[in-house]
C-alpha cells in the first residue's frame, strides 16, 4: 500500500501492516554529534510561553487548580475548542475549553469527582450527578464483589492506592498510528480484527473482546470528529512534520479526555517525529528555528494537561502529575542508538521553556550510547533536576527496541502489550503483623492468619522468617485476588477504548504488584539477624515497639549481609504472587516505587525493629532509608543495583541526591563524572535512577519562602515534581533523604 | 593499614570518579588541616591491603576511562608498604592509582609504592622554606626532593595548594608555584584550593583551636585571579 503523505520515505512492511517500529528502522537517521545545532526560543515561544506561566501561577494562588467545569462529563467532543493564543499556536487541542480548567471524569467513581469538586471548592453539578444516578461506575463494580477481607487489607493500609476508585491508567496508546496511517485506515484494521473474531465460537472472553472492538472502533471516530472541531482532517496520515506532532497530540489527547487514569504517559515519539522533521529539513519547508518551535508548542500542550483529583489521591501522589511519560534514547537491535536529533530537541525544551517536571523525560541510557548524547543528558540533569535514566541494555532483551515507559519505571512494548496497574502493599506493616500473630496496631484490627504474638524476650531471626513467610504467602494471594477484581471491573466500567484502538488487537498484559518499605524492612531483619532486638508490648500484649542493642549492616553500604536479604525477599514475594492466576492471564510483575507514598505508608505503620518510629516516613522506592549510608554515593548505588530485576519487572526506582561539588569541581568534570557513574551503575545491572544535583539549602529556601522558587523541579520517585506543589510534609521528607555529599 | 574512613564516590581527589581511603596519621599539623581527626596515629580502623583492594574492585564500572582509586589521608607515606600493597593488587586488575599526599617522607617502602602509583597529588602547601617552617612545622626540603623523584620516575603529578588568604595568596605565591611547575615535566596541573572552614566543626568536636578560625575564605574572584596567573 502507498500514499501521496509517504512520499520520500523508505518502503517497507510498516506500508502493509501497522507496524510504526518498522517505519522507524526504515527511516530514521542517527545522530552522532553534540547539542551546538540546536535553536533557543523564537520570540512567538517565548510570548506564548509567558501566557503560560501566568496562567500556572494564577493556578498556584487559586490554590492548585484554576477552574473546573462541573457541568460536562469530560470526553473527546463535548467541550468547544479551547486555546492558550489562537494565532499564534503552532499545535491546537486542549482538554476542555479554555487553560487549565479541568473537566470531570466520573467513570472510575462518581463519589471521587464529587469530592475533587468539593476539595477545591467547587460543587459537581445536578446535571452531571443525575446523569450518573442510574450508572454503574468501576468504583461501584469493585465495591459490589469486594470480599471482607479484601475490605480489610485495603483500610488496615496493608495494600493502598488500589486503582478501584480512580482510572488505573499506565496504559500507553501507541498514538504514533494515527500520525503515520490516519484514523481511517486504524479504523478499517480494526474492522477486520472483528470480523474475524466473530468467526470464532462465542464464549465470555471473545464477546467481551468484539464488544472492546466495536467501542474503539466508535471513539477512533469521535477523535476525528474531535480533530474536525480544530479544523483537522486525521482520517489521512499526516504530510509533514508539524501534522505529524498535531495527529499524535490528538491522539494523546482523546485519550486524557476519555481517561482520568493515574498516569498517562506518552510513549516514545522524539525519533519517529525527527523522521517528518528531517524530511521537512531536506525539502527545505522547515527551519532547525521552526524545528524547535514545534517540539516546544508540543511540550507546551503537555505541561497544561491536567487531571482532576481528590486530597487522598494527591497524598498518594503527591504534586499532580500526569506522568506523561517520553522514553528518549535507547539502542536498536541493529547496534545503531535511536538518538536522533529530535532527541535533543525535545530535551532541549527543558531550556527553551524552562525547567519543568511534565512531561516526565526518561532517558533509555546504554553504555553504548552516543558520548555527546551522553554528556548532553548529564548537562540536563545537572542544569534542571528533571530527567530520569532506566536501563536499556536490561530491558531492551526483554522489550525489544520499541517499548517505552510508563509512568516512572514501567517497561512496554508500544502498542503491544498493556499494564494492569497495582498500587502497592506494605512490607514493614505486614512484618509487625506477623509478630503480632495477625492483629494490625494502628489500625487495631485482625487481619491474615491468626496464631498468638510472637513470644520469647528476644526476637530470633528464623522463627521471624518463619512466620513472615506464612503471611507473606497470605497477602500476595489476597493482592492477586483483589487485582483480579479490580481489573475485571475497570475493563467493563471503564475500559479504555481510545488507548487500546491504539494497541494491536492481540496484547499481552502484564499485571503491576508493587511493594512499599523495602529498605526499612530489610534493615528491620538486618537489627533481628546481627543485634539484639527486644520486643516492647503494649497492655494488651501486642508489640508496640523494638529495643534494638547493638549496630547492624544497614541497606546503602554495599554490604551483602544486608543487601541479600532484600534481594531474597523480593524473590520471595514474587515467587508467592506467582502461584495465583491473574485476571485475562496477565504476567505478574513487581516494582519497588512509591511515588509520594513512602511518606503516608510510613505514618500507617508503627515502629519498626530497625530504629525507625512509629508514623515516621518510609525511604522512598527501593532507597536506602535517610542517611543510614555509610560508605558514600556509590556504596548505596551498588546495594539498590542488587535488587533483581529479573525479580522486579515493573521497575525498581532509586532516588538519588548529590550536591554539585561532590560530583566535581568543573561544569565538564561534572558531566563526565556523571555519565560514568549511570554507566557503572547501569553496568551494575541496576534499573532505574533519579538524578538530583542540588544542595540541600535550596529547598530548605524553598520549603521557607515558595513565592522565590516558582518553579523549582526535584525528582521524586520516578517522577518529577514542582516542589511547590508537595504538600508540607512531603516537602519535609524530601529534604531530609540523603544527599551525598564530600566532606 | 589503619584507615579514617573510605568514600566510595570521590570526585575531588584525582582524575574522574574514584574510590578513596583516607589513611589515618599524620606527621604534620598544617594550620590549614581539614581533617584534623585523621591526625592521630591510634584512630581509625585497621584494614588489609586485600580487602581494601576487594572493596575498590566492586566500584570498577564507575571509573570510566579516567577514574580509580586514591588513597589519602592523614599522610599515606607513612604507611607505604601497605599502599603499595594495596596499588600492586589494584594495578594487577586495571585499576588507575593516585596517591595523595604531602611528599614529606622518603625511604624504601615509599619508594617501591611509587613503581605502582599511576599518578601523584602534591600538596606543596607553601613555596618557600620559611612559610614551610612557620605554618606547616618542618622544612620544604623533603618535600621538593620527593618531587625531584617523580620527575626522575616520569610519575604524572598534580601539584595540589589550599589557597589561604594572608597566608599564600600573594601573587608571588603562585608565580613561584609555576616556576616549581616549570622546572618539574612531570606536573602536568597545578589544582589551587580554596580555604573552607566547613572543618572548624571538627575541630569543636575534639576540642582543640582551630588555628586559622580568623582567617576569611578566599572569595571567588580572588581564586579566578589567581588561576589566571598559572
Amino acid at each position: 500500500m502507498t500514499h501521496e503523505h509517504w512520499n520520500g520515505f523508505r518502503s517497507g512492511v510498516w506500508q502493509d501492516e501497522i507496524n510504526v517500529r518498522d517505519f522507524i528502522q526504515t527511516n530514521y537517521e542517527e545522530y552522532l554529534g553534540d547539542e551546538r545545532f540546536l535553536s533557543g526560543p523564537t520570540p512567538r515561544t517565548q510570548a506564548l510561553m509567558a501566557k503560560v506561566q501566568d496562567l500556572f501561577r494564577q493556578e498556584r494562588e487559586k490554590g492548585g487548580v484554576l477552574d473546573i467545569d462541573t457541568e460536562t462529563v469530560s470526553s473527546l467532543t463535548s467541550y468547544a475548542p479551547g486555546y492558550i493564543d489562537k494565532d499564534n499556536e503552532l499545535i491546537v487541542g486542549m482538554q476542555t475549553d479554555s487553560p487549565l480548567k479541568r473537566g470531570v471524569n466520573p467513570f472510575g467513581g462518581i463519589r471521587m469527582a464529587r469530592q475533587a469538586c468539593k476539595a477545591y471548592g467547587y460543587q459537581l453539578s445536578d446535571k452531571v450527578e443525575q446523569e450518573f444516578t442510574f450508572r454503574t461506575t468501576h468504583n461501584t463494580g469493585v465495591f459490589r464483589v469486594y470480599t471482607d477481607e479484601m475490605r480489610a487489607a485495603r483500610s488496615s493500609h496493608v495494600i493502598t492506592g488500589l486503582p478501584d476508585a480512580y482510572g488505573r491508567g499506565r496504559i500507553i496508546g501507541d498514538y504514533r498510528r494515527v500520525a503515520l496511517y490516519g484514523v481511517d485506515r486504524l479504523i478499517e484494521m480494526k474492522q477486520a480484527d472483528k470480523a474475524k473474531m466473530g468467526r470464532q465460537d462465542f464464549n465470555a472472553d471473545v464477546a467481551r473482546a468484539c464488544e472492546e472492538l466495536y467501542q474503539q472502533i466508535t471513539f477512533l471516530g469521535y477523535m476525528k470528529e474531535m480533530a474536525a472541531m480544530y479544523g483537522c482532517d486525521i482520517s489521512q496520515p499526516a504530510k509533514d512534520a508539524r501534522q505529524a506532532i498535531q495527529w499524535t497530540y490528538f491522539a494523546y489527547l482523546a485519550s486524557i479526555k476519555e481517561q482520568n487514569g493515574a498516569a498517562m504517559s506518552l510513549g516514545r515519539v522524539s525519533t519517529f517525529f525527527d523522521i517528518y522533521i528531517q524530511r521537512d529539513l531536506k525539502r527545505g519547508t522547515l527551519t532547525e528555528a521552526q524545528a524547535q518551535e514545534l517540539m516546544d508548542d508540543f511540550v507546551i500542550k503537555l505541561r497544561i494537561a491536567r487531571h482532576l483529583r481528590t486530597a487522598e489521591y494527591n497524598e498518594l501522589f503527591g504534586g499532580d502529575p500526569m506522568w506523561i511519560t517520553e522514553a528518549v534514547g535507547g539502542m536498536g537491535e541493529d547496534g545503531r542508538s535511536l538518538v536522533t536529533r529530535s532527541s535533543f530537541r525535545f530535551l532541549n525544551t527543558l531550556y527553551t521553556l524552562g525547567s519543568a517536571p511534565e512531561p516526565n523525560i526518561t532517558i533509555l541510557w546504554s553504555t553504548q550510547l552516543p558520548e555527546a548524547f551522553k554528556r548532553f543528558c548529564a548537562k540536563v540533569s545537572i542544569d534542571t533536576d528533571s530527567i530520569q535514566y532506566e536501563n536499556d541494555d536490561l530491558m531492551r532483551p526483554h522489550y525489544g527496541d520499541d517499548y517505552a515507559i510508563a509512568c516512572c519505571v514501567s517497561a512496554m512494548r508500544v502498542g503491544k502489550q498493556m499494564q494492569f496497574f497495582g498500587a502497592r502493599c506494605n512490607l514493614a506493616k505486614l512484618l509487625l503483623i506477623a509478630l503480632n500473630g495477625g492483629y494490625d496496631v494502628p489500625s487495631a484490627m485482625h487481619l491474615g492468619p491468626q496464631m498468638g504474638v510472637m513470644e520469647g524476650d528476644e526476637l530470633d531471626f528464623d522463627a521471624v522468617m518463619k512466620r513472615y513467610d506464612e503471611y507473606i504467602a497470605w497477602l500476595m494471594r489476597l493482592y492477586v485476588n483483589t487485582m483480579n477484581v479490580i481489573h475485571y471491573m475497570h475493563d467493563k466500567y471503564a475500559y479504555e477504548k481510545t488507548q487500546m484502538a491504539l494497541h494491536d488487537t492481540e496484547v499481552e498484559r502484564l499485571m503491576a504488584f508493587g511493594v512499599a518499605g523495602l529498605s526499612v524492612v530489610t534493615d528491620s531483619l538486618s537489627a533481628i539477624k546481627h543485634a539484639k532486638v527486644r520486643p516492647i508490648r503494649n497492655a494488651e500484649g501486642f508489640i508496640e515497639d523494638f529495643e534494638t542493642v547493638g549496630d547492624f549492616p544497614k541497606f546503602g553500604n554495599d554490604d551483602d549481609r544486608v543487601d541479600l536479604l532484600a534481594k531474597e525477599l523480593t524473590h520471595k514475594v514474587i515467587t508467592e504472587l506467582r502461584k495465583t492466576p491473574t485476571y485475562r492471564n496477565a504476567v505478574h510483575t513487581l516494582s519497588i516505587l512509591t511515588i509520594t507514598s513512602n511518606v503516608m505508608y510510613g505514618k500507617n505503620t508503627g515502629a519498626t525493629p530497625d530504629g525507625r518510629g512509629a508514623a515516621e516516613p518510609f525511604a522512598p522506592g527501593a532507597n536506602p532509608m535517610h542517611n543510614r549510608e555509610e560508605n558514600g554515593a556509590l556504596a548505596s548505588l551498588n546495594s539498590v543495583a542488587k535488587i533483581s530485576y529479573d525479580d522486579c519487572r515493573d521497575g525498581v526506582s532509586n532516588t538519588f541526591s548529590i550536591t554539585p561539588d561532590t560530583l566535581g569541581k568543573t561544569d565538564d568534570e561534572r558531566k563526565g563524572n556523571l555519565v560514568s557513574i549511570l554507566d557503572g551503575y547501569f553496568t551494575k545491572k541496576a534499573h532505574h535512577i533519579n538524578v538530583n544535583v542540588m544542595n540541600r539549602e535550596t529547598l530548605l529556601k524553598a520549603y521557607e519562602n515558595p513565592e522565590a522558587y516558582p518553579n523549582l523541579t526535584i525528582r521524586v520517585s520516578g517522577y518529577a515534581v514542582n516542589f511547590n506543589k508537595l504538600s508540607r510534609e512531603q516537602q519535609r521528607e524530601v529534604i531530609s533523604r540523603t544527599f551525598h555529599e564530600a566532606m | 593499614m589503619r584507615v579514617h574512613s573510605i568514600q566510595s564516590l570521590g570526585t575531588l581527589d584525582g582524575p574522574g570518579v574514584r574510590f578513596v581511603v583516607f589513611t589515618q596519621g599524620c606527621p604534620l599539623r598544617c594550620k590549614c588541616c581539614h581533617n584534623p581527626d585523621t591526625w592521630a596515629f591510634d584512630g581509625g580502623q585497621e584494614f588489609s591491603a586485600e580487602e581494601l583492594a576487594r572493596r575498590a574492585a566492586r566500584y570498577r564500572e564507575y571509573f570510566g576511562a579516567d577514574g580509580g582509586i586514591t588513597v589519602s589521608g592523614g599522610e599515606p607515606l607513612l604507611q607505604a608498604a601497605e599502599v603499595a600493597d594495596l596499588f600492586t593488587l589494584c594495578k594487577a586488575q586495571g585499576i588507575h592509582t593516585c596517591l595523595d599526599t604531602s611528599g614529606c617522607v622518603m625511604n624504601q617502602d615509599v619508594q617501591n609504592l611509587l613503581t605502582v602509583t599511576d599518578r601523584v597529588l602534591l600538596d606543596i602547601k607553601y613555596t618557600s622554606d620559611a612559610d614551610y617552617r612557620a605554618h606547616v612545622g618542618c622544612s620544604l626540603t623533603p618535600v621538593l626532593d620527593f618531587l625531584a623523584e617523580l620527575n626522575r620516575r616520569g610519575i604524572p603529578t598534580t601539584l595540589r595548594q589550599v589557597i589561604v588568604p594572608t597566608l599564600n595568596d600573594s601573587e608571588d605565591n603562585i608565580r613561584a608555584l609555576a616556576q616549581i611547575r616549570d622546572s618539574h615535566p612531570c606536573v602536568d596541573k597545578v589544582e589551587l584550593l580554596p580555604f573552607r572552614k566547613l572543618c572548624s566543626t571538627k575541630y569543636e568536636a575534639m576540642n582543640i583551636p582551630f588555628p586559622l578560625a580568623h582567617v576569611p575564605e578566599p572569595t571567588a574572584e580572588s581564586m579566578v585571579k589567581l588561576n589566571a596567573l598559572l
